[in-house]
């Protein structure tokens, strides 16, 4: 093994026309179709198969029509009516349309889809999901048992492997290069050896996923800290509706592991201490099946009132997600995987005994914002060659609060149609303008961190955990402007002290410990832009709900914000406009 | 409670040698052994090599051999391994629990690689092979025809056939574990040949006669000798075994119906 250098230098300059980062199910299908015709790499710092894809559970929408009656038009009602109205209704028509197609295509790219008595794809009730507007849940989540993240991404991957999509496996990308407003690569750091290799090409797309790992409870993975919008907005592209985060309302107790909604769309109910069941309260038609802000809203009421399990009102307390009236055969047959985890982290057998659930930190609305093609845009242009897609991405399909389910079509519907923008695209652009010292800003914030060692500067983990801490307490289900104001003051302190921060790792290859810092640090802004942006809305839509501004408010606030931040951390706030060209906005009421 | 993290590392830029680190920590009966390996990584020791990802149990980063045994790190609370006896195994045997020294307050529990795989630092492996051998039998679908507008029409009784072999997640515990491998690294393992059984028994899929020349080879499926290693810790539940010998039985009916003979090297 190699001692570090002092500095990484540039081992290799590779020459693409396509660059995807990022290989889960949004990169591995824009890569599948744009190397239809196109040069093109995955460049991913994790193994695909390891990407947070895999953790998906319960479904993916589609109006197929399988058992109940269904039209992509409700579907895409749904998602609008679901996302408080903050949803581009033609992005929402376009999903909902293409994701009747897009499953039939994993369906015959051998997607092991659970069956219907006559050897259909198998559907299910999902929150939000209602036919002829509302009146009546409908089954529209098409799922393999409980793992249909796990399948797509196996299906996707196989497909890739099939077809000789070139991969480059534990390489993080660090920073991007711009020329203007034109892409022209990226800069990644190859675990294995920790040398920095540039990535020219004509056009990269980000498919990085979320970033709930700024949040204590999150259902998310270790590698979701937003590495594709960080630097992004590093690089002056401004965020979208980062206010909005979604809090899944059935996370495991303290672990926040995700137990799907699917356990309700087969008939699984939640009750508060007392053993009511408190949804009749709140969502008297959808019940248990409302959307997630409203449930999650609910759980936090209830907990708040001394009616959760333990009734001492401490927002660390809990309610009861019941499945014992399913039955064993539904359960071991629909709902497997959570029977496993249930039964791993918490020794109860759903069978059995109801789980005790909390909100858990699930799902970015936010992100980068790009136009129906996956193209990167700002308020008042698109970027040449800069594409997004997937949970980093802003289309804006999920609005306020996306509908479970929405995600994984968005992956593919909205994965596809960027890789064949990009196969076009590349064909009449020209070769990619790099300078020789693209990597030097990426090199420095390395030699940084290793010239901070010894001299005492701050602590990264007890950093992770602080951040995690504010932005659970001052920016979670409930938020109002004190919190908030709080929370960006921590996140802005944190980021001056990061420029402090060492490691303990000297060493070239498999250095994992600076990769994690970089991790930090995209967090960090992450959570700077997501407090600033939280705290300039002043109404409550979705997922952002204010105790001191508890209504909606479409006159002053039917806007997408566009959050940017400076070097030195400050936000400035400008808006988008909705695209609402098909219903007009309602009260949302289930 | 506190435990005692005792790491086989190798991360001596000079040696390359493996050594134990202790690592005393304080944790909750409750809490993952990957909580403890990440609260080292960002509080003691930085250095500490392994992977991860999901935190649950669904991505397949983290297997390692726990007291021994096979296991992801992600998946296995300290409640369950405080009282356990330590896993060994000769080359080419089962492995059993052994008594150890394990005396007084001192819970040790051992953290080690997986096997067959060369360590690329301390519990970071390269899966190089491993991922060839799962490419080698053809892990994608080989439609018998072409797809319609809708979906190809499958029971769920032809779905259930294959539907626990989609359950893998590429961890590699059973490479590790498996017996066989110790003195023919050139078996293909347990579960390449998981995913072949796959799509052998879908039934939208051609099947063995594409994926012949990985399977029916004595480095293929015959290498396979029921030790049931795989099995056993296969952190899915997936009955890794069973699977193997379908696939054997599928294949001699196969070569029989053309008359031929299996290719056992026998
Ligand atoms: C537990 C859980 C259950 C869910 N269930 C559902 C469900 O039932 N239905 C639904 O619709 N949605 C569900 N979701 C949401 C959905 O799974 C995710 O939003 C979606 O899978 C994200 O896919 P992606 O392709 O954007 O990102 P991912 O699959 O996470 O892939 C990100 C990729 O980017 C790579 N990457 C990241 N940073 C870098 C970098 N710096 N350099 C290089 N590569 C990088 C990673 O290696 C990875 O390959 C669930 C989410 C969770 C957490
Ligand atoms: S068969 Fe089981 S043990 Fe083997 S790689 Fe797959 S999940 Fe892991
Ligand atoms: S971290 Fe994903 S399986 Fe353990």
């Amino acid at each position: 093994m190699r001692p570090h250098r002092g500095t990484t230098f540039i081992e290799m300059i590779y020459e693409f026309d396509a660059v995807i980062v990022g290989g889960g199910g949004a990169g591995l299908y824009a890569a599948l179709e744009a190397s239809k015709s196109a040069k093109t790499a995955v460049v991913s710092k994790l193994y695909p198969m390891r990407s947070h894809t895999g953790a998906a559970q319960g479904g993916i929408g589609a109006a197929l029509g399988n058992i109940d009656e269904d039209k992509p038009e409700w579907h895409a009602f749904d998602t609008v009516k679901g996302g408080d109205y903050l949803v581009d209704q033609n992005a929402a028509k376009i999903l909902a349309d293409e994701a009747v197609k897009a499953v039939y295509d994993l369906e015959h790219r051998g997607l092991p889809f659970s069956r219907t008595d006559k050897g259909l794809i198998s559907q299910r009730r999902f929150g939000g999901h209602t036919s002829e507007f509302g009146k009546a849940a409908v089954r529209r989540a098409c799922h393999a048992a409980d793992r249909t993240g796990h399948m797509i991404l196996q299906t996707l991957y196989q497909q890739c492997i099939k077809n000789d999509v070139e991969f480059y496996n534990e390489f993080q990308v660090v920073d991007v290069i711009m020329n203007g407003t034109t892409c022209t690569g990226v800069i990644a750091f190859e675990l294995a050896t920790g040398e920095l290799h540039i990535f020219k090409a004509k056009a990269v797309m980000f498919a990085t996923g979320g970033f709930g790992r700024m949040f204590r409870i999150t259902s998310n993975a270790h590698a979701y800290t937003g590495d594709g919008p960080a630097i992004l907005a590093r690089a002056g592209v401004p965020m979208e509706d980062m206010e909005f985060f979604q809090f899944h309302p059935t996370g495991i107790r303290s672990m926040g592991i995700l137990i799907t909604e699917g356990v309700r769309g087969e008939g699984g109910i939640l009750k508060n201490g007392k053993g009511e069941r408190f949804m009749e309260e709140y969502a008297p038609t959808l019940l248990d099946l409302a959307p997630r802000d409203m449930i999650s809203r609910a759980i936090v009421t209830e907990i708040l009132a001394g009616r959760g399990a333990r009734g001492d009102g401490k927002i660390d307390d809990y309610v009861w997600l019941d499945a014992t009236h399913l039955g064993r055969e539904t359960i071991e047959k629909k709902i497997p995987d959570i029977q496993d985890f249930c039964k791993t982290y918490l020794a109860i057998d759903p069978v059995e005994s109801a789980m005790p659930v909390q909100p858990t930190a699930h799902y970015a609305m936010g992100g980068i914002p790009t136009d129906v093609d996956g193209r990167v845009v700002n308020t008042k242009e698109a970027y040449s060659g800069l594409y997004a897609a997937g949970e980093c991405a802003c289309v804006s399909v999920h609005g306020a609060n996306r509908l479970g389910t929405n995600s994984l079509v968005d992956l593919i519907v909205y994965g596809r149609r960027a890789g064949s923008h990009i196969a076009e695209y590349v064909k009449s652009a020209s070769a990619p303008v790099v300078s020789d010292d693209a990597a030097e800003a990426a090199r420095e914030r390395i030699a940084r961190i290793h010239e901070n060692r010894g001299k005492g500067g701050g602590n990264p983990g007890e950093m992770y955990k602080r951040m995690q801490e504010t932005m659970m307490k001052n920016v979670g289900v409930y938020r109002d402007e004190e919190s908030m104001k709080l929370a960006l003051s921590d996140m802005q302190a944190m980021r001056e002290e990061f420029s402090t921060v060492s490691g303990q790792d000297e060493t070239a290859d498999f250095n994992a410990e600076i990769l994690s810092l970089l991790e930090l640090e995209n967090l960090i802004d992450l959570g700077v832009l997501t407090a600033a942006s939280a705290l300039n809305r002043k109404e409550s839509r979705g997922a952002h709900s204010r105790r001191d501004y508890p209504d909606r408010n479409d006159d002053d606030w039917l806007k997408h914000t566009m959050a940017s931040m400076d070097d030195k951390g400050s936000v400035t706030i400008d808006y988008k406009p909705v695209d609402l060209s098909i219903w007009e906005p309602k009260p949302r009421v289930y | 409670m506190k435990v005692t993290l005792r790491i086989l590392r190798n991360n001596d830029s000079t040696s390359h040698e493996s050594v134990y680190k202790d690592y005393p920590v304080e944790v909750e009966p409750t809490d993952r052994i990957l909580d403890a390996l990440q609260y080292i990584t960002w509080n003691v020791d930085g250095t500490l090599g392994y992977r991860r990802s999901c935190a649950h149990g669904v991505c397949g980063s983290d297997a390692m051999r726990i007291n021994g045994r096979e296991r992801l790190a992600c998946k296995v609370l300290f409640q369950d391994v405080v009282d356990e006896k330590r896993w060994v195994r000769e080359p080419g045997k089962k492995a059993t629990q052994v008594d150890e020294e394990n005396t007084g307050d001192d819970i040790v529990i051992a953290i080690e690689p997986l096997m067959h795989l060369p360590v690329q630092r301390d519990l970071m492996v390269n899966q190089t092979k491993f991922f060839e051998n799962f490419r080698a039998v053809k892990p994608w679908i080989v439609p018998k025809e072409e797809p319609g507008e809708k979906e190809y029409v499958q029971s769920e009784e032809e779905h259930v056939l294959f539907d626990e072999a989609t359950k893998c997640i590429n961890c590699a515990a059973c490479y590790s574990a498996c017996p066989i491998l110790d003195e023919n690294p050139d078996f293909i393992g347990p579960s390449a040949l998981v995913h072949a059984a796959r799509f052998v028994r879908d039934s939208r899929d051609k099947g063995l006669s594409e994926r012949l020349e990985a399977l029916d080879q004595p480095n293929g499926l015959w290498a396979c000798t029921n030790q049931f290693e795989c099995t056993k810790v296969c952190p899915r539940d997936i009955k890794i075994t069973k699977l193997i010998n379908l696939t054997k039985r599928e294949l001699t009916k196969y070569r029989a119906s053309r008359g031929e003979s299996v290719n056992d090297g026998k």
